[in-house]
């Protein structure tokens, strides 16, 4: 059985899933819309495949961002298979594409649990990282807006006293959701606000904290020593902290987010990756060469500007969503 | 900068055949591959790419370079004119309007940089070219944004036309063209809200405000970091509003920015700038027969001159280089010559645009760079009478300064070691000036 078509049962098999299925789908439209298009064409346009196919191919999953190691290695993979295997029809050849994309994905790394794990007692304290613009205040709204819905006390710290008007950003984040803020003076030590939020959250018996950082480009060494700064003094302040570390990417990212994941994973483990923007036309291939190196998961997608444009990552989904209309056509 | 793994990339494929006495076809194809792996890696566009290598090959055969003695350096020329090329030619500035005020709308993405080059252009216009600046706030839509562009204007003395959030953004752009006209200003830099270019109704937005401000200038802002999807889009912002021109922002990371590259090419809007870093003063010129320099290490002394120029005081560098000619020089003079390269920025920057020298480490150009603090730190701990004549420093003195600028002995021998070094390299250069030769071992780290 294919993939897909396993993908499309195990999706559309609970009704109250349906719903929530279909905004998904939704919002990544425009990304899967070339994807899967280009897909099609492609098969249509030829009866049997040949090298010239696989350059086709190649080409796809390159213009998606996925990156040339891992793509002249997936393309590889199913060559051969197809040459064992003596498939021609260009329809199978996808599907074992996308297959091969998915174990590629599925193997690297240990299970993938999506939400954020919570202790048993105490604040649980989640760091927020990455280089400027990828939409770190607006996904830690999101984050907040998920779990006050979830029943959990939320606090907001910001720490980024650096770029003008990124305290006031989260200040009005926090006052929509009606949850804790805590904030420092312009220009303070990030590292100072962090450690005041950590002792605030536990006076308050705060469930989820959340720290906001400024953006940082990855090569800026002093920037990045700060954040490691603010990782050791959570730490200091609440034992364990910071429990999880999300690196937010955006979609439009090239390959320049392989070398983001590596160097902010240096400075403070991360344990997950947030991409934002996946309801534009970029397809996000990056994560898969981010986790195809580094072996992070992606936990959390965010599709708009709203709060509630928030979503777990399913790997099934975002692989189904990339592909849909390929099965469609069939 | 940007380009430096795609500089390492070229000068590992061009090592490779450097080698060789004669290019054969199969070591062409075999360069050509690297070629084309290193410039998707770069994010340029696949198809740029595959243009890029098949014009390379054509013009190699066309030239015949498998048959020259020297076929390396026939190849890093073809691959630089073709890049020169990619990156397009001659610098595009602002045109600005003589009697009425010169309108720049910005767009582009959310996150992109907008606002923070809007801060840059401000300051550029105003601190540089003496233009009286207004902003206008038309960005409604992102919690503080008008916040941010307001702290900007503060700390740069520049005007602000803001109107709350609960406004048509098209109506404040208006207004504030209203307001440029009729006070006078030169300048009107209108901040937009991020958009994805499909959005229709916040396209719609953009397409008003045009034909009701009519801009001289539309520039959109591409990040370096921005991967293959780039160019649709540039494309789509292009068709709906026809741009002016590109801002690259965030060069100064280390991606390779061949996203942006490809805009050039494929849709032929110039690049006018480039953001090289966070502070309201690093925007830049963007200057693509440089960039392509870069992109092949061959250094980009042009900037460094430039940056020399509006950065160290003359009349100071000319004073130190002629008492390092005579002789005269003394420990005041190197704290002094310290203090001038601090001003270019980090010594890293500095050695990048320097030929011949962009195979420093990251941690040489950091060990370089506290070694430079803690000199000054032991100078700055020394009485004028020392520096003047640093022979007196005896064991009690060097303990003395130690102890102030809390650093060891050691420092401060290695300090007085290098003065020594320098000192001896002047008279060296002054003697080889002399017989008109260059002295060996010229290492600009040593000497500072």
């Amino acid at each position: 059985m294919g993939l897909i078509k396993f993908l499309k049962e195990k999706i559309f098999k609970k009704k109250e899933d349906v719903e929530k299925n279909e905004k998904y789908v939704k919002g990544m439209e425009k990304s899967r819309h070339n994807f899967a298009s280009k897909l099609d064409t492609l098969s249509k346009s030829y009866k049997t495949v040949n090298a010239e196919y696989f350059e086709s191919l190649e080409e796809i999953l390159i213009e998606a961002d996925v990156g040339v190691n891992l793509t002249l290695r997936i393309i590889d993979e199913v060559l051969e298979e197809s040459k064992e295997k003596k498939i021609s029809d260009p329809k199978q050849i996808n599907e074992l594409l996308v297959d091969k994309m998915f174990l590629s994905y599925a193997t690297q790394g240990g299970n993938i649990v999506n939400e954020i794990t919570f202790k048993e007692e105490g604040p649980t304290v989640l760091l927020v990282s990455g280089v400027n613009g990828v939409g770190k205040t607006t996904s830690i709204a999101k984050l907040a807006y998920r779990y006050i819905n979830k029943g959990k006390k939320v606090m907001l710290c910001a720490a980024d006293t650096f770029r003008a008007g990124a305290v006031e950003q989260l200040h009005i984040w926090a006052d929509r959701l009606h949850c804790d803020f805590v904030c420092g003076e312009q220009n303070a030590d990030p590292a100072s606000v962090a450690y005041d939020g950590a002792r605030k959250a536990i006076e308050k018996n705060i469930d989820l904290l959340i720290v906001d950082t400024a953006g940082r480009l990855q090569n800026k060494t002093n920037l990045m020593n700060e954040l490691s700064k603010i990782s050791r003094v959570l730490n200091k302040a609440i034992p364990g902290a910071p429990h999880e570390s999300f690196l937010i990417i955006d979609a439009t990212t090239g390959q320049n987010g392989v070398s983001q994941a590596k160097q902010f994973f240096d400075c403070s483990p991360l344990t997950g990756i947030v991409i934002t923007k996946m309801d534009g036309t970029s397809k996000g291939g990056i994560i898969l060469a981010i986790r195809d190196e580094l072996g992070i998961p992606v936990r959390f997608i965010g599709l708009g500007e709203k709060m509630e444009d928030l979503e777990e990552f399913d790997l099934d989904k975002y692989l189904y969503g990339l592909c849909l209309g390929e099965e469609d056509e069939a | 900068m940007a380009f430096e793994s795609l500089t390492d990339k070229f000068s590992a494929i061009f090592k490779k055949i450097r080698g060789q006495s004669r290019l054969t076809e199969k070591n062409m194809d075999d360069m050509l591959k690297e070629v084309r792996i290193a410039l998707l890696e770069a994010d340029v566009n696949f198809k740029v790419v595959k243009e890029f290598t098949e014009n390379i090959k054509q013009k190699a055969i066309g030239e015949q370079v498998y048959l020259k003695l020297n076929p390396s350096q026939m190849v890093v020329k073809i691959v630089h004119d073709e890049l020169e090329s990619l990156l397009g030619s001659g610098e595009s500035e602002i045109k600005y309007q003589r009697n009425k005020p010169t309108v720049i709308m910005l767009v582009g993405l959310q996150g992109s940089g907008k606002t923070t080059s809007a801060g840059k252009l401000g300051y550029l216009m105003k601190n540089k070219l003496n233009k009286k600046v207004l902003f206008a706030a038309c960005d409604v839509y992102r919690p503080a944004a008008i916040d941010q562009l307001s702290q900007i204007a503060n700390q740069l003395n520049i005007d602000i036309y803001q109107k709350g959030t609960n406004y048509n953004p098209v109506d404040i752009a208006k207004e504030a063209k209203n307001k440029a006209f009729n006070e006078h200003y030169d300048v009107l830099i209108v901040d937009t809200a991020g958009r994805l270019q499909i959005d229709e109704p916040l396209m719609e937005e953009l397409n008003k405000m045009q034909s009701s401000i009519e801009p001289d200038e539309i520039l959109l802002l591409v990040d370096a970091m921005s991967g293959q999807d780039a160019i649709n889009v540039a494309k789509t912002f292009n068709q709906k509003l026809k741009l002016s021109g590109i801002i690259m922002s965030k060069l100064d990371g280390d991606a390779r920015g061949g996203a942006a590259l490809s805009i050039k090419h494929l849709t032929g809007i110039p690049i006018k700038f480039s953001g090289i870093g966070e502070k309201l003063t690093d925007l830049d010129i963007f200057h693509p027969d440089r960039m392509a320099d870069r992109i092949l290490g061959m250094g980009d002394v042009m900037s460094l001159v430039e940056k020399v120029q509006t950065e160290i005081d003359e009349k100071e560098a000319r004073k130190a280089a002629s008492k390092m000619m005579n002789g005269s020089f003394t420990l005041v003079d190197m704290l002094e010559q310290l203090k001038q390269v601090k001003k270019l920025g980090s010594l890293g920057g500095l050695m990048k645009m320097i030929p011949g020298m962009p195979n420093i480490s990251e941690e040489q150009q950091q060990a370089a760079e506290r070694e430079m603090k803690t000199f000054e730190a032991i100078m700055n701990s020394m009485t004028e009478e020392e520096k003047l004549h640093p022979e007196i420093l005896k064991n009690s003195r060097k303990v003395r300064i130690a102890k102030g600028c809390g650093k060891t002995n050691a420092d401060i021998n290695r300090m007085l070691k290098k003065f020594e070094q320098s000192k001896e390299m002047m008279k060296r250069l002054q003697q080889y000036k002399k017989s008109g030769r260059i002295p060996p071992g010229m290492n600009g780290l040593s000497g500072f």
